[in-house]
């Protein structure tokens, strides 16, 4: 007697698994090892940041907004802040606004480390990824000088910055400016460039330009699919159009795109940190803020160019010391929906690749 | 001189003397339980190389992991960490042994155990020095394939025991890897056995002693490695147990002392694959006289093996169907074309030569 049937394999990947990036959860159908149909499930890391925002003043909700993006907490900070300074209708002084600048590419390129250190990492290039977190142990030193912490950084306030870089911050933010072409190449040399890596990102996972757009994608992950749309370009908000930068653009569309446009926008930031550091003027950090953050009855969004796409914060006010309603608008949160759409007729390994080149953080996905 | 001579023709024959005197103890050094004894020898030998071998490698994997990725590896306990593999063990030891609920459980706890013996056995032929073979069989080469070829069931087995999706999908892709390996494998040897005409792996490591096969089969060495790392389940083929995807295949349910046994198969079989690449290539136990046999032989095998380490660390996973691609339709027609060329090769030196 013979018993012969073939089924499908439904294989619940992760929140615990090596490769799913923090909580992530899908449930992956496979016919042998290609993918059928992908099901993400979120929610694991939910921590009602939202709700939490209401019950807290306008201060006291800056920490909270370290942990969205936690790879990238200085921009979160700066999204939220400027946020409120728009709603208050604060300016505040140029020198906080160059700081902010810096702090924000510092974490831009820590950031994409992360996204190249754990993309190679997904595929085994161990060494790659002990490479981009060196560099990156560079930037988290420089925020330790300046704000005491190295990953929930806290270092804006609503009206400027919570503290002055100490002295030996600029030497050490310059010679890590000198050393990043060298950093690059050598991330190129050990994982890019390798013959394995190419085969395994090249054509793989297209997201073409046309479903990039009706998916609303943004960040790192559109540019590579050929659309030239940034923020910071288009909608420039704090001091970016004082900037002589580029936006690199991509039109491969596949994985192996989505992941080395992070490094031409490194070399774009770096730009950006040089110019900031030669312009940068003398002068207060704090803007003339009350004590007692109060801003006037009203609603306002406002959004910047976070590492990983466009983070919005859309806050309601009602008069009083706390928000009425506070809405975030994550950028992985959003770019994760072409997963189960680019993912499906590839291999699991390749979905295990997609997903890396993604960046999503879950932190800011479950927020 | 004729004292230093002396000395190291002692030294070199070391074993083969102290093998004598142990077969000297019997009234008849030929009979029966002389014999019986020596293979007895024999065998704690070769478990005392795999043991030792795996002790030493899980150290260097480490510290080879630390080199690469510019850290320094373990280094905390004893000196300069040599005695991380000991806690590791220990560790392992007091861990509990969980059997997972659904398991198939004969099959679940064999598995490791079986993939345990299989160094021991391919181990067993391998020529360590001049005469110093423990089992000297004349079909070495086939024995050695066919015996490192049973790792694949044994995967399949701790796949399929284990009553695990993650297992399963690790041990049948143990089966499609391993399997299309072994062909370019093999046929990447038969260079060397048409050369020698033997496959017995005395023979050949005899006929190297004025030049390394690796000179005259350099494309067999290529292929022999990519397809060895790959019939190891080394980096970069290591998709059997590629944590990222399948977390950790086959291994994903053991515990303690049974995953243990997995790893010391791993490395017992990686060190049986570079003692067979230093036997069939690069001259086994033969090399300038200044020093015994028996250690230039290890000396060879300990490049074979950081190389394989060093690779392990530097390149990423392939995919499964490059991973085909380059077994069936790059390495194969190599290996045959590497035949072809071997035969036009014999038949010309025999014309020249007039044989």
């Amino acid at each position: 007697m013979s018993i012969e049937k073939t089924e499908e394999l439904i294989l619940n990947m992760g929140p615990q698994h090596p490769s799913m990036h923090g909580l992530f959860r899908m449930v992956v159908h496979l016919a042998g090892e290609t993918v059928t149909n992908i099901e993400p499930k979120i929610g694991y890391l939910h921590r009602g940041m939202e709700k939490l925002a209401e019950s807290r003043t306008y201060s006291q909700f800056i920490p909270y907004t370290d942990r969205l993006d936690y790879l990238a907490s200085p921009h979160n900070n700066w999204a939220y802040v400027q946020t409120v300074e728009k709603l208050m209708g604060v300016e505040i002084p140029e020198r906080a606004e160059y700081l902010r600048v810096i702090f924000g590419e510092l974490a831009r390129i820590a950031s994409h480390q992360v996204c190249i250190a754990s993309t190679a990492l997904d595929m085994a290039g161990w060494s790659a990824w002990s490479y981009a977190f060196r560099d990156r142990e560079r930037i988290c030193d420089m925020y330790e000088m300046t704000a005491g912490s190295r990953l929930t950084v806290n270092i804006m306030r609503i009206g400027g910055m919570s503290a002055e870089p100490p002295e030996e911050f600029w030497p050490a933010l310059q010679s890590f400016l000198d050393d990043t072409p060298e950093m690059l190449e050598e991330y190129y040399g050990i994982f890019f460039g390798n013959e394995i890596a190419m085969g395994r990102l090249k054509n793989v996972g297209i997201l073409t330009k046309e479903m990039a757009e009706n998916l609303s994608i943004t960040g790192p992950v559109l540019r590579a699919s050929g659309v030239d749309y940034d923020v910071r370009k288009a909608e420039p908000y704090s001091i970016y159009d004082r900037f002589d930068f580029d936006v690199p653009v991509r039109t491969g569309c596949d994985s192996y795109d989505r992941t080395i446009i992070r490094m031409d926008e490194i070399v774009e930031s770096i730009k950006i940190i040089k110019q900031a550091v030669r312009d940068i003027p003398g002068g207060p950090i704090m803007a003339k803020v009350p004590k007692v953050i109060k801003p006037p009855v009203g609603e306002v969004y406002h959004r910047v160019e976070n590492p990983k796409g466009e983070l919005g914060f859309y806050i309601v006010s009602d008069g009083t010391t706390k928000p009425t309603r506070l809405r975030i608008r994550p950028a992985t949160f959003i770019n994760l929906q072409m997963l189960p759409i680019v993912a499906k007729g590839w291999k699991i390994q390749d979905v295990v690749a997609i997903f890396a080149t993604l960046d999503a953080v879950l932190g800011e996905v479950d927020k | 001189m004729e004292t230093l001579n002396y000395l190291l023709e002692t030294l070199n024959n070391l074993f083969l003397i102290i093998a004598d005197a142990i077969r000297g103890l019997f009234a008849d050094p030929q009979s029966v339980w002389a014999n019986l004894t020596m293979n007895v020898i024999n065998f704690i030998i070769v478990v005392i190389i795999v043991v030792l071998a795996a002790l030493i490698l899980i150290l260097l994997e480490r510290k080879v992991a630390g080199w690469t990725s510019q850290r320094p590896g373990p280094n905390r306990l004893g000196p300069r960490g040599w005695f991380q593999t000991i806690a590791d063990a220990l560790k392992l030891m007091g861990k509990e042994d969980v059997t997972p609920a659904g398991a198939d459980k004969l099959i679940f706890k064999i598995a490791p155990m079986i993939i345990f013996c299989l160094p021991m056995m391919t181990l067993a032929v391998i020529p360590y020095g001049k005469d110093m073979a423990p089992i000297n069989i004349d079909l070495g080469i086939l024995y050695f394939v066919a015996i490192s070829s049973i790792s694949t069931l044994c995967f399949l087995m701790a796949g399929w025991g284990s009553n695990n999706k993650y297992s399963l999908l690790g041990g049948m892709r143990a089966v499609a890897q391993m399997i299309s390996y072994e062909i370019p494998l093999l046929f990447s040897l038969l260079g060397v056995v048409m050369i020698t005409q033997s496959f017995n792996l005395g023979v050949i490591v005899e006929a190297q002693g004025t030049i390394p096969f690796i000179v005259l089969q350099p494309l067999a060495f290529v292929i022999f490695m990519i397809a060895g790392l790959a019939e190891l389940n080394r980096a970069p083929f290591d998709l059997v147990e590629a944590d990222q995807e399948v977390v950790a295949g086959p291994f994903t349910e053991y515990t303690g002392l049974r995953w243990g046994l997995f790893f010391l198969g791993e490395y017992g079989n990686m060190t049986a694959m570079s003692a067979l690449a230093a036997t069939v290539f690069l001259g086994g136990w033969q090399g300038p006289a200044f020093l015994p046999g028996y250690v230039w032989f290890f000396m060879k095998v300990g490049v074979m093996i950081f190389m394989m380490m060093w690779v392990r660390w530097t390149f990423p996973r392939i995919r499964i169907d490059h991973l085909m691609h380059l077994a069936w339709k790059v390495l194969l027609p190599l290996s045959i074309v590497n035949i072809l060329l071997t035969g036009l090769g014999i038949y010309i030196y025999r014309f020249v030569m007039g044989g």
